[in-house]
């Protein structure tokens, strides 16, 4: 996790918040970092964890989490963290008949009504633990990423129904929470994205934006991201708070800074 | 200005040993290194597979695409279990042209071909690739080109221009000893002594296509699904996977795929808007998934600018992990125009993927041009030629504005901008 970045959203993972969705959004970059980030908070928090990895393998993440301080191979080993590799099970899954229900069953048909056996499996990584002791303090569902979803077959519906039986499960019943990364397509007219991406910033509590330079590339200043607070449930009187930061990632950290004030322009 | 780089970029370290992960299956996305605790009996010191250097910035293994000015853009190769999507040009000339010094660089490095074609029978393919440039032969060409041009040695101080000498320098010329990465004589055919002796399969879809499936109809077209499972049935038969328990195989497979999107493959993507527009995805989802697995390294080529539906080739850019454009002058308005005389088309680096990483290595220079010379592909800098003329017109003015408006902003990996800042 980056420091920096609970500083902004004004976290720490001893008060993580619970039965929250979390948004996480990128246009014209790459916002995988902001992924990296809440997997290895709700780690340290020491939350259950399910992660649904559909893009890139468990060694990648494995290594960026050894950057910042988690060790996934551990995590996994005590149970701490359900991982769901969407690239080594997709082989699985397309050439050879499974047996049971594969949570990416829909890769063998030709027209996959819903995610079901999906969230049966999600379901059943965050299912609580009946020895009476809690070893893990919330059930966490992390989701990279869910525009591949659509990629695959599914239509923006049947997502969006995905992330609403996980938030009735995740979210109310067992007061966890949710992150999930979507990919805005800007301009280009992909129509299921753009619906996928409305329906969820609607039911979000916290949306993360990050976004390119409207500038073009710059070498010290990698995007900007915006922080999107909200309260779906209620109507309120008063205005979403909404903060916009500039950012630069390293090896290690991503440091954060106000627009216009990065320390190669200072 | 073309300054020639007279050290080659790190090639010495291709005789490191690169200990390799040997769990059950083999994933090439593990950290390669001397590992200090040595405690897992089966990790074993192997001497390193030939054509592979590991990245310098995180470790992953790394194959040349055949251009060492493609390399040096793509942070130093291609990686192991990556996809290398190159969208075509429009008459399909430059982008075939890289396809065969992919292959061309699997036979000299000996790694196992996996050519599939719509258009040609693979077995042509191989015909056609270029001849490598040995050393000796090149030097005495090269060097009586380079009388022809002002060049400067980087051990030469410049003293008056000397900002040139902080930008970044392309390879232009064969660097000796390098193991990594080989120059091709587009002019000549490789020797048929070498292609013989490679190890290739290839898969022409229609003669392929008669064939039953045995599998349930999903929605990829027959001949995507065909290729999958060619495609897995060579790294499963020849263990680059390494789940075979006969096969013990330390190579890098090198798939080619021609065309992929095509009308010829039995996609309709580039017919009408409609069309199935999952196909394509889902079999880059389930190739990048076999790729992840596996030894291999996978090109394919693209027309995307056929693409009617724009989304999906968004979607495509999603799904693969390195993403190059070619734009190619021929046909178009700007073979005419003074700023590109001296190129033939226009490389955009579009997508470079963070692999355990949290950054990656983007070059600063993000308006390229390339031109095949005589016997030469060559990736340059664009520069925009000075304002010479006497009589400072509008209309010249205007001309040269137009592309550079283009220019400006840049084609960002890390971002895309749109608005151009006039100053």
């Amino acid at each position: 996790m980056f420091p920096e970045l609970n500083n902004l959203l004004n976290t720490t993972p001893d008060r993580a918040e619970q039965g929250k969705l979390t948004l996480l959004c990128d246009a014209n970059t790459d916002g995988s970092f902001l992924v990296h980030h809440f997997l290895s908070f709700y780690l340290k928090a020491n939350c259950k964890v399910c992660f649904v990895a559909l893009i890139q393998s468990f060694s990648h993440y494995n290594i960026v989490g050894q950057k910042l301080g988690v060790s996934l191979t551990v995590a996994r080993e005590c149970g701490q963290l359900v991982f769901l590799e969407g690239l080594k099970s997709s082989v699985d899954v397309f050439f050879r008949a499974q047996a049971e229900p594969h949570p990416l069953q829909f890769l063998r048909e030709a027209n996959a009504e819903n995610l079901q056996p999906l969230y049966e499996f999600v379901r059943e990584a965050l299912k609580p633990v009946d020895d009476g002791e809690a070893a893990w303090r919330c059930p966490v569902l992390l989701v990279d990423d869910l525009s591949v979803l659509l990629s695959l077959g599914m239509g923006a519906v049947a997502v969006l129904d995905f992330i609403h039986y996980c938030r009735a499960t995740v979210c109310w019943e067992r007061k966890g929470n949710i992150v999930a990364l979507v990919h805005d397509s800007g301009d280009t007219e992909d129509e299921e994205n753009n619906i996928l991406l409305n329906g969820l910033s609607h039911q979000s509590h916290l949306i993360l934006r990050a976004e390119g330079l409207a500038t073009g590339f710059c070498r010290d200043v990698h995007g900007q991201l915006r922080i999107l607070w909200r309260t779906p449930s209620q109507p309120t009187t008063q205005r979403d708070q909404s903060l916009t930061y500039q950012y630069k990632i390293q090896d290690k950290s991503v440091s954060f800074f106000a627009k216009g004030m990065s320390p190669a322009v200072l | 200005m073309a300054a020639v780089a007279t050290c080659g970029t790190g090639a010495g370290s291709t005789g490191s040993v690169v200990a390799a992960g040997s769990k059950n299956h083999v994933t090439s996305f593990q950290r390669r290194g001397p590992r200090a605790s040595g405690s897992d009996s089966s990790y074993s010191r192997l001497v390193s597979i030939a054509g592979t250097r590991p990245s310098v910035r995180n470790g992953q293994l790394l194959v040349s695409t055949g251009l060492p000015a493609l390399d040096q853009l793509l942070g130093g190769g291609l990686a192991v279990g990556t996809v290398l999507l190159i969208e075509e040009d429009k008459y399909n000339i430059y982008s075939s042209l890289l396809f065969k010094y992919f292959l061309a660089e699997g036979i000299i490095n000996g790694h196992t071909l996996l050519v599939a074609s719509a258009k040609e029978d693979p077995a042509d393919i191989l015909q056609e690739l270029p001849a490598p440039l040995l050393d000796d032969n090149f030097k005495k060409d090269f060097d009586e080109e380079a009388c022809n041009h002002k060049t400067a040695e980087s051990n030469i101080k410049m003293k008056i221009a000397w900002r040139y000498q902080l930008l970044p320098k392309m390879e232009a010329g064969p660097v000796s000893s390098s193991r990594f990465g080989h120059y091709y004589d587009a002019s000549k055919k490789m020797p048929q002594e070498l292609i013989e002796a490679s190890k290739w399969h290839g898969f022409f879809f229609p003669e392929k296509s008669s064939s039953t499936l045995n599998i349930e109809p999903c929605s990829l077209t027959h001949g995507y699904i065909k290729l999958l499972q060619f495609i897995q049935n060579i790294i499963y038969e020849e263990g680059f996977d390494g789940s075979n328990p006969q096969k013990k195989q330390k190579n890098i497979l090198r798939i080619g795929i021609q065309n992929l999107g095509s009308p010829l493959w039995g996609d309709d993507i580039c017919c009408t808007e409609n069309g199935n527009s999952h196909s394509l995805t889902k079999f880059l989802y389930v190739l990048r998934g076999l790729l992840r697995t596996s030894l291999s390294a996978c090109m394919i080529t693209m027309p995307t600018h056929l693409i009617q539906n724009k989304a999906i080739i968004s979607r495509v850019t999603n799904l693969s992990d390195t993403v190059v454009g070619l734009e190619s002058f021929i046909g178009s308005e700007r073979e005419t125009n003074p700023l590109y005389k001296d190129y033939h088309g226009l490389i955009h680096i579009r997508q470079i993927p963070r692999l355990n990483n949290l950054i990656y290595d983007v070059s600063d220079v993000k308006d390229l041009a390339f031109k095949l010379k005589r016997k030469l592909f060559t990736i340059e800098r664009l520069h925009l030629p000075p304002d010479l003329s006497d009589t400072v017109s509008r209309s010249s003015k205007q001309d040269l504005a137009e592309p550079s408006k283009l220019l400006g902003p840049g084609c960002g990996v890390m971002a895309g901008g749109k608005k151009h800042l006039d100053f």
